[in-house]
C-alpha cells in the first residue's frame, strides 16, 4: 500500500522538481539575453561619449591611430589652443553670450508659460476651446514654415544679430510643449487650497503667486532644465540671427572653429566639443529625476 | 472660479494670445503669401502666382532629388527609432537590477543630442579611419566610406537620430509601467503565452504612446537639419541634401525668400497630409481605455 501511495507522488514530486528546474534555466537564459543586450546597447550609447573625452586629451598623432580612448601621451594642448580659438575672443566669451541667450529665456518661459497654464486650467472663457487647439497646432507646427515671415519681422524691427529674435517669443509662451506640460500637471492638483484663499478674500493672481506657483516648482523645475538644453543646443536660431563673431554663442564659435582651424589639429575641435556638452551633461546628471519625470509626464521631443 | 469676470482667464492668457498672433499666425499666412512671390529683400515682394511652385515640380532637379532623400531620410529613421526604443523598454520594463543605470546611459544621447558638438564628433567616428571603421575591421569588415559614398552618407544621419532613441524610449517605458498587472496575471492564468501576451495585451495599451512618439519623431525628422549641414554639409552628389537644408540655403544664403517659402510650404503640406493619415488611421489601431470605441 505505502509503495503504491509514494511511488505516484514522488514521481509527480520529481515532475515539478524537472518542471521547476527547466523553469530557472529559461529565465537564467532570458536573464543572460536582457543583460547581453543592455549592456551592448549601453556600450554603443556611452563609448562614443566617453572616446570623444578621451581623445580630447590625445596629441593630434594619436587620435586616429586606434580606438581606445586612453591617451597614452596625454595633454591639454588641445584645450589650451582651442580655448583661445581662432578669433579676438576666448571660448569664455562665447560662453558668456550663451549664458546672455540661455537665462533671459528660462525666465521669461517660466512666467509666460505659468501664467498661461494657469489661464487654461482654471479660468472658464469665451473661446477656450479653440484657443486650447491653437495650443495643441502649434505644437505640432513644423518651425520650418514660419521662420522665414519671423525672420523679415526681426529684421524690420531692427533685431537683427541682437538676442532678441532668440528670447522674446519665448517669453510669449511661444514653446507650446511647456504650456501644454505645466496645463496637465496643474489638471492634476486638487483645487481645495486654491478656493479656500478666495473663499478668504484673496484674488486669482494672489491664488497664482502664493498657492500655484509653490506647487507647481517641480514641473517648472523639468521646464526650466528643458529650456536650457534646448537653449544650449539650438543651432538654427543663432545661425539665422546672429551674425557678429562677437555675440556668438558656443554652438556658433564650435562650428566656426571647424571652418577655421587648421585641417589637422583635431584635438582642439574635440576638446571644445567637450566643453560645450558639458554644462548639459552637468545640468543632466544633477538633475536627471526632473528630466526623466518630464519627459514621461508629458511626452517630449528630443 | 464663480464670480469672476468670465474673461478673467484672457487676462492670464495675453501673453499665449498676442505670441500667438504675432510669432506664429501672422509668419504663417505671411510664408503663404510670401510663396507666391519673388523677393529677395532689395525690393518689395512681386507677386508672381504660381511660378515658384511651378518651377519647383518642373525645372527644379535639385528639388525633386532633395524631396527623395528627405523621405527616404524620414522613412527611414523614424520606423527604426520607433521599434529600436519599444524594444529596449520592454527589455527594461522587467524587474532588472541596475534598470535607472541603464535608463540614465540610454537617455544621455538624447539630452546631448541636437548639440553642435555631437554632430562634430559623429564625423570624427565615421571617419575613414574613424573607430567605426577600427571596430568593422576588427570583426572582419571592410572599412565603409561613409562620407564619400551617395550611399551611405545620408545612413550616417540616420544612425546619429537612432543613436538618440532615450526620448522615444523613456515615454514607451513609462506607458509599459502604467499597464495594470493583473492583467498579465489573467493572462498568465488563462494560458497565453508571451508572444500572446505582448502582441495581445501589452500592444494595444501602450498604441497612444506609438501613436504620440510616431507624430513627434515624424515631424521633427522631417525638420532635420543640424546633422547634415554639420556632418555631411548636403554631400555627397546632394545625397544628403534634406529639405531644410535646400529651404536655408535659398532663404539665407541666396537670399530668394519667395522660392524658398514655396519650398517650406510643400514639406509642410507634406508633413501635414501624414499627420491627418496619422490621425484618421488612428481610430483603427490607437485603442483609448475607457473609450467606447474599443
Amino acid at each position: 500500500m505505502a509503495d503504491h501511495v509514494l511511488s505516484p507522488a514522488l514521481a509527480v514530486d520529481q515532475e515539478a522538481e524537472r518542471i521547476l528546474k527547466a523553469q530557472r534555466r529559461r529565465h537564467l537564459f532570458s536573464a543572460i539575453f536582457r543583460y547581453g543586450v543592455l549592456t551592448l546597447v549601453g556600450l554603443l550609447m556611452l563609448y562614443p561619449l566617453i572616446w570623444l573625452v578621451g581623445a580630447s586629451f590625445k596629441p593630434n598623432s594619436e587620435i586616429f591611430a586606434g580606438a581606445g580612448f586612453i591617451p597614452q601621451e596625454p595633454t591639454t594642448s588641445g584645450y589650451v589652443n582651442g580655448w583661445k580659438t581662432s578669433t579676438p575672443y576666448t571660448f569664455g566669451h562665447f560662453f558668456w553670450n550663451t549664458f546672455l541667450i540661455v537665462v533671459p529665456k528660462i525666465i521669461g518661459t517660466a512666467i509666460s508659460c505659468t501664467a498661461v497654464a494657469y489661464g487654461f486650467a482654471r479660468f472658464d472663457f469665451p473661446g477656450k476651446k479653440i484657443l486650447f487647439a491653437s495650443l495643441i497646432a502649434t505644437l505640432l507646427l513644423p518651425n520650418v514654415v514660419t521662420r522665414i515671415p519671423q525672420y523679415l519681422l526681426f529684421r524690420d524691427l531692427g533685431w537683427l544679430d541682437t538676442f532678441l529674435p532668440l528670447w522674446v517669443p519665448s517669453a510669449f509662451a511661444g514653446d507650446a510643449f511647456f504650456v501644454f506640460m505645466l496645463v496637465q500637471f496643474l489638471r492634476a492638483i486638487p483645487r481645495d487650497m486654491e478656493e479656500a484663499a478666495r473663499v478668504d478674500g484673496a484674488n486669482t493672481w494672489q491664488v497664482l503667486i502664493f498657492i500655484v506657483v509653490p506647487l507647481l516648482i517641480p514641473a517648472l523645475i523639468s521646464v526650466c532644465l528643458f529650456q536650457f538644453m534646448w537653449t544650449m543646443n539650438d543651432f538654427l536660431g543663432p545661425l539665422i540671427y546672429i551674425s557678429s563673431v562677437d555675440k556668438f554663442p558656443v554652438s556658433l564659435a564650435l562650428k566656426l572653429s571647424i571652418d577655421t582651424t587648421e585641417a589637422f589639429e583635431w584635438n582642439r575641435i574635440l576638446a571644445m566639443s567637450v566643453l560645450t556638452i558639458m554644462p548639459a551633461l552637468i545640468v543632466f546628471f544633477l538633475a536627471q529625476k526632473y528630466f526623466i519625470e518630464g519627459i514621461s509626464a508629458g511626452g517630449v521631443k528630443g | 472660479m464663480s464670480g469672476d469676470n468670465r474673461f478673467l482667464g484672457l487676462v492670464y492668457l495675453s501673453p499665449y494670445i498676442i505670441g500667438l498672433m504675432v510669432f506664429t499666425a501672422l509668419p504663417f499666412a505671411a510664408s503663404f503669401y510670401l510663396s507666391f512671390t519673388d523677393y529677395n529683400l532689395m525690393s518689395a515682394p512681386v507677386f508672381t502666382g504660381l511660378d515658384n511652385y511651378w518651377k519647383l515640380f518642373t525645372g527644379d532637379r535639385t528639388f525633386r532629388k532633395s524631396l527623395w532623400v528627405t523621405l527616404v531620410y524620414v522613412f527611414t529613421t523614424v520606423p527604426l527609432k520607433l521599434a529600436f526604443a519599444l524594444f529596449i523598454a520592454v527589455i527594461l520594463n522587467y524587474k532588472l537590477k541596475f534598470i535607472n543605470f541603464f535608463r540614465t546611459a540610454f537617455y544621455v544621447p538624447s539630452i546631448l543630442g541636437g548639440s553642435i558638438a555631437i554632430a562634430v564628433m559623429w564625423r570624427y567616428l565615421f571617419a575613414d579611419v574613424g573607430i567605426v571603421n577600427m571596430a568593422l575591421a576588427a570583426i572582419g569588415f571592410e572599412p565603409v566610406n561613409w562620407f564619400g559614398d551617395p550611399t551611405n552618407a545620408l545612413f550616417t544621419i540616420t544612425l546619429l537620430r537612432l543613436w538618440q532613441f532615450g526620448s522615444a524610449m523613456v515615454i514607451f517605458l513609462a506607458a509599459l509601467q502604467s499597464i495594470d498587472k493583473s492583467l498579465y496575471e489573467a493572462a498568465s492564468i488563462d494560458g497565453a503565452g508571451k508572444f500572446a501576451t505582448f502582441w495581445h495585451i501589452t500592444m494595444p495599451l501602450i498604441t497612444p504612446v506609438i501613436f504620440f512618439n510616431l507624430i513627434m519623431q515624424m515631424v521633427q525628422a522631417f525638420q532635420e537639419f543640424n546633422g547634415p549641414y554639420i556632418i555631411t554639409q548636403g554631400g555627397p552628389l546632394k545625397s544628403t541634401y534634406l529639405l531644410p537644408l535646400y529651404i536655408y540655403e535659398e532663404a539665407f544664403k541666396r537670399f530668394d525668400m519667395g522660392y524658398a517659402s514655396a519650398i517650406a510650404w510643400v514639406l509642410f503640406v507634406i508633413i501635414m497630409v501624414l499627420t491627418v493619415i496619422a490621425f484618421w488611421s488612428s481610430r483603427h489601431w490607437v485603442y483609448y481605455a475607457g473609450d467606447k470605441r474599443s
